[in-house]
This record gives C-alpha cells, structure tokens and sequence, in this order.
C-alpha cells in the first residue's frame, strides 16, 4: 500500500480530536483505585445494579426484536401513505434528549397517562417506578437502532432468493422465517447488539420513567451517577466496567458497522 | 396437456407482447438476444411478475387471467425454475436446498431428506450433501440447482440461462447432462438462452424473440435454413435480404435489385450464404446479373476461412480462403467487387 502524504495541518488537528476521544478514557483508567476494585464490584448495589442493568437491557433487546424486525420488515416492503413519517416517528428516540422520552413515557404509561391510567383501572397494572418500567425505557431508547440496522439489511439483501424459494412453493411465512431472516443474519445481530449496547447505558429516560430504586430501577448508570456523590472512587470502577462492555461491542462489531479496513 | 401462455406486459423499456404453448412431446427453446424479454416472459409463467393483459394456464388450468382477475401465487403453481445464477441458498447445506421444496409443500423432514439425497445421487453429487453451496464449482452448482427444481416433481420445468455462468470447458459436459434430464423428465420443458448452439443442442422447437415479440418458431433445422429476422441470420451466418419478388428478381430497395431464380411474387425473405458470394479486384468478366462494386468495412477469420464485410447498394458478408485474400491484397477501406449466381439466391415468403 502506498503511504498516504498527510498534510500537517490535517495531521495535527486529528491528532487534537483523537486525543480529545482518548484523554478521558486514560484519566478513568489511571485514576482507578483498582486495589479496591474487587470490593467496589462485590458491594450488594453494585451486584444488584449490574444484575438488573443486564437483565433489562437483555429484555429489551428481546422485544426490541419481536416488535422492531416486523416494523422494519413493513418499513422496507410495504409501500403505503405516511410510511416516511412513521418510520420517522419510530426512530425518533435515537434523537430525542432521553429525558423528553422519559417524560413522553410518563404522560403515557403514567398513572395518570393516556394508557397508564386505564391500565391501573383495568387491569391493576403499574407500569412507571418498576422493573417493567426500566424495559420499557430502554426499549424506547434502543429500539430504533435495531429497526434501522435491520431495515437497512432487509433492503440491501438480493430478493431474489425470496422469489426462489416462492417456486419451490414456500409460503410466505416459511419465506420469511426459512430464507429472508437467516440472509439478514448479520443485520440482525448487528442490529441486536447495537440495541443491547444502547439499552445497556440508558440513563435520562429511565431515571424519568422509572426512577432510582436500587434493585428495583436502579441500573448501573443511576448507580454511577448516584455513587459518585458519596463514593466517587467506586463510582470509576463501575465506569470502567460500563466502557470495557461498550468497546467490546464496539470491537466486535468493527467489521459490519464501521466499515472493514 | 401443455403450457399456453399469452403474455402482455411492459417493464421499464421492455414491451413484452407474446403467444407461447409448450407441449409435454417438445423442449422448448427461447431464443433472442439480451433485452428480448426472454426472463421476464418465463418469470410471467412463474407468476413472478404480473401480466397487463393475457393468460397463463397449464393443462387446462387457468394460474393467471388479466380479464377475470385471476392469479394463482407462485408458491401454488406446479413449477421448478432453474435461475441463471441459481439462487442457491447460501445458508443452507447442498441437501437442505435440495429437500427445500418437499419440505414446503409439508413433506416430512426425513422422508424429503432421503429424496433429495436420492436426486443428489442422480445428479452425481452425493459427496457433497452436507457442504454449502459456495464450497462447490459452478458446474456442480448448476446440477444443485437443477436437483432442487426437479426434486418436488413440477408439472412444467423453466430454466432461465442454464448454462450461461459456466466456463467453456465445463459447460459441454453439464449441457449433456442437462439434455439427459430434459429427456427423462416427465412434464413440460422450456429453456431460456441467448446462446443458438446450446438451444438447437437441447431443445425440439425454438421460439426466437425479438423486442418482446415472437419472429419467428420452428425445429432448430427450419429456423436455420430460413431465418426470418437479421439476428437469426447473424446467428446462422447468412446474408438475409427482405424485398418484393417479380418473377426471377427481388427488388430489395428502389435502387437495387437482385436477380434470383427461385423469386416468383409477393414480400419474399432472399437468403445467400457468403461462400455463394465472390469477391474480384475489378469488374468481373462474363457479366454475372449479380455484381456491384463495395468498401471493405470488416475482415476476420472463422475456422479457417474469412469473412469479408463489403458496404455497398446491398450490403453483403462473402466468405472466401485466406489464399484469396492474399491474393487480392483486400484490406478494410479497400475497393472491391462482389458477385453472386442467381441460383444461390435462396427465396421464401416473408
């Protein structure tokens, strides 16, 4: 390969925006009391935290998927009036402040919510404050990134296989789940595991919708947050944990999201 | 029992307007350069796309009528395509591709495993049941894909291309495989190709299109000897001229006529071959009625002898001896004279 001649100035202001990416990575890293690093992983609220942080995150991935590849599905090959605003409207949260959606959450699934308040009368159901509330959260936030990965994939793949498997007298479910899924494999996992990252780190929207009741709604981010006003020290090893768990993701997913070298 | 099909559809540039009928004693050939329409008339039958206007129906049986709104899905007609890039599925083994058919029209799963191991079998395949289709050379792809459109027993088999990604060594050797099973399958047949050799080779019957229309059908051996349009007479390799015929002559354009034996009256396709057609420096001597003068406007070599392309009030392709040429020193650009006998001037109704 040919070495690329950098201009200097290029050189030296990516040098300044890597350098503004790996400072705080390095600060966390080096300012970590990892002596106490086993106690600050062991303590029953972090356990709880990390518990329910990988439990709500795994459920949300979940119904992300059981919701979001149908959506995605209708996105990519139903056309119909309004398609463009829907999809919109669906992928709004990867925008949205996720306190917005924390309180958009609220005025819905609330109490005293739209739905929320008919639930409650109905049916007894309390969705906010509770563990239920957390899923839901994080679904909102991470689903959009599973629809768009996957919508991405369904439009990208060669649907002629479809039409193959049509002659062979496949209906369309057997299309759908015997040809079209396995093909999109790797939007699929890409999609999961982006949503799984996101889901993993919500904060605003969960906070709002859900609270910050150690094991009930308290994630690892509320207990980051909460720890670093009383045990800050702590607070850096969870942080750690957080990262290590995100680039990993990030690492693994090289290939497909940023692009092979 | 057969296969009529009449087929009226645009698709993009494509004007597809067609009658087609395919009986179970025939294969089949369609035959036409790229654009003909060729894959979007057998994916009509496949009911892959949908018709403006016409029918499909199969032994009788109406799959598709554009007046009564009638259409059979693709998944419920009794068909096997075999893709020109095969369609292979990738993430399944050679068996499960080839079980796949059975096993959607709810054939158990061991009993459609044991078929399609036996037609793997049949195709010579059978080392190769576990592996991906990727692991496999396109010749052992192609008999993949011809097991996994037989193996469900379809009334009517549609090949688009069969041959067309193969390279030319392995290509003789599937296309008699190919022909083997055309002959043995019990239904209807009808191929797709661009190529004439592989479809006078496997078919009984060609129907050449054009543009979306039909120009012309018949045995390989009548399209041939009378071709009907210029791309089967490129393919044979014949001049076709088309003209008025007045009793010895055909009037090929207000300036030119052409004297022919065999002309008698009315719109008359005239067809010489280019080894009927002499080529002199100068005006040749005993005054033959057909000899004008032309420009050399190609020259190229084909087994052995050349083929000379000389412009002129008729446009003509001679084929003469590499000797010849030599001798005569033609070169492209160059003058020359080209001449005919009447009596090679072969004459049919247009």
């Amino acid at each position: 390969m040919r070495r690329e001649r950098v201009p200097i100035a290029v050189g030296i202001l990516a040098a300044i925006g890597a350098a503004f990416f790996i400072l705080p990575l390095l600060g966390l890293i080096v300012r970590s009391p990892w002596g106490d690093a086993i106690k600050a992983l062991t303590a029953p609220d972090t356990v709880e935290a990390l518990k329910l942080s990988l439990v709500a995150s795994l459920s949300a991935t979940v119904i992300a998927l059981v919701f979001g590849v149908p959506l995605a599905w209708v996105f990519a090959r139903v056309e119909f009036r309004g398609r463009n605003l829907l999809r919109a409207l669906t992928t709004l949260p990867m925008v949205l402040p996720p306190v917005v959606g924390g309180i958009a959450l609220l005025l819905a699934f609330g109490r005293r919510g739209l739905v929320g308040s008919w639930l409650d009368s109905t049916f007894g159901i309390t969705l906010p404050f509770t563990t239920a509330g957390v899923v839901m959260a994080e679904t909102f936030v991470a689903m959009p990134f599973l629809i768009i990965t996957v919508e991405a994939g369904l439009r990208s793949m060669d649907r002629r296989y479809e039409e193959a498997a049509r002659t062979l007298g496949a209906k369309r479910w057997t299309v759908f789940t015997r040809v079209t899924l396995p093909l999109i494999g790797p939007s699929l996992f890409a999609g999961a595991v982006l949503c799984w990252a996101r889901a993993l780190g919500e904060f605003g929207a969960t906070i709002t919708f859900a609270g910050n009741f150690p094991g009930v709604t308290q994630t690892m981010p509320l207990a980051v947050y909460l720890l670093l006003g009383t045990d800050h020290e702590a607070s850096y090893i969870l942080s750690l944990v957080l990262l290590v768990i995100s680039l990993g993701v990030l690492v693994a997913l090289r290939h497909r999201w940023l692009g092979s070298a | 029992m057969s296969l009529e099909a009449n087929v009226r559809l645009t698709l993009g540039a494509l004007d597809l307007d067609i009658e087609l009928s395919v009986d179970e004693a025939e294969v089949v050939a369609l035959l036409g350069p790229n654009g003909a329409g060729k894959t979007t008339l057998l994916r009509a039958v496949a009911g892959l796309v949908p018709l403006t206007s016409g029918y499909v129906k199969l032994d009788g049986r109406v799959l598709e009528d554009a007046a009564s709104g009638k259409y059979v899905p693709t998944e419920r007609r009794s068909i096997g395509v075999v893709f020109q890039d095969y369609l292979l599925f990738p993430h399944l083994s050679v068996l499960a591709n080839v079980a796949f058919g059975m096993r959607s029209r709810g054939m158990r799963s061991s009993e459609a495993a044991e078929k399609a191991a036996h037609w793997l079998d049949r195709v010579g395949l059978s080392a190769y049941v576990q592996d991906k289709p990727d692991a496999l050379s396109g010749g052992q792809r192609q008999r993949v894909a011809l097991a996994r459109a037989l193996a469900p027993d379809p009334r009517l088999l549609l090949l688009d291309e069969p041959l067309a990604a193969l390279d030319v060594t392995t290509r003789a050797e599937v296309r008699r495989d190919l022909k083997r099973h055309l002959t043995t399958f019990p239904g209807l047949r009808l191929v797709v190709t661009h190529d004439p050799l592989e479809a006078a080779m496997l078919a009984d019957r060609l129907v050449v299109m054009e543009n979306g229309r039909l120009v012309q059908t018949g045995t390989p051996a009548e399209v041939t000897e009378r071709p009907r349009s210029q791309y089967v007479a490129d393919l044979v390799g014949v001049n076709l001229l088309r003209g008025q015929a007045d009793h010895g002559s055909v009037r090929i354009s207000d300036d030119s006529v052409i004297a022919a034996a065999a002309a008698e009256s009315g719109d008359v396709f005239a067809v010489i071959h280019p080894r009927a057609v002499a080529l002199h420096l100068r005006r040749p001597e005993g005054s033959p009625r057909n000899a004008w003068p032309g420009r050399v406007s190609g020259v190229e070599m084909l087994g052995g002898r050349v083929r000379v392309r000389v412009e002129g009030d008729v446009p003509l392709v001679a084929e003469v001896t590499p000797a010849a040429i030599s001798d005569m020193k033609v070169a492209e650009g160059g003058e020359v004279w080209v001449s005919f006998k009447s009596t090679d001037v072969g004459v049919y109704p247009a």
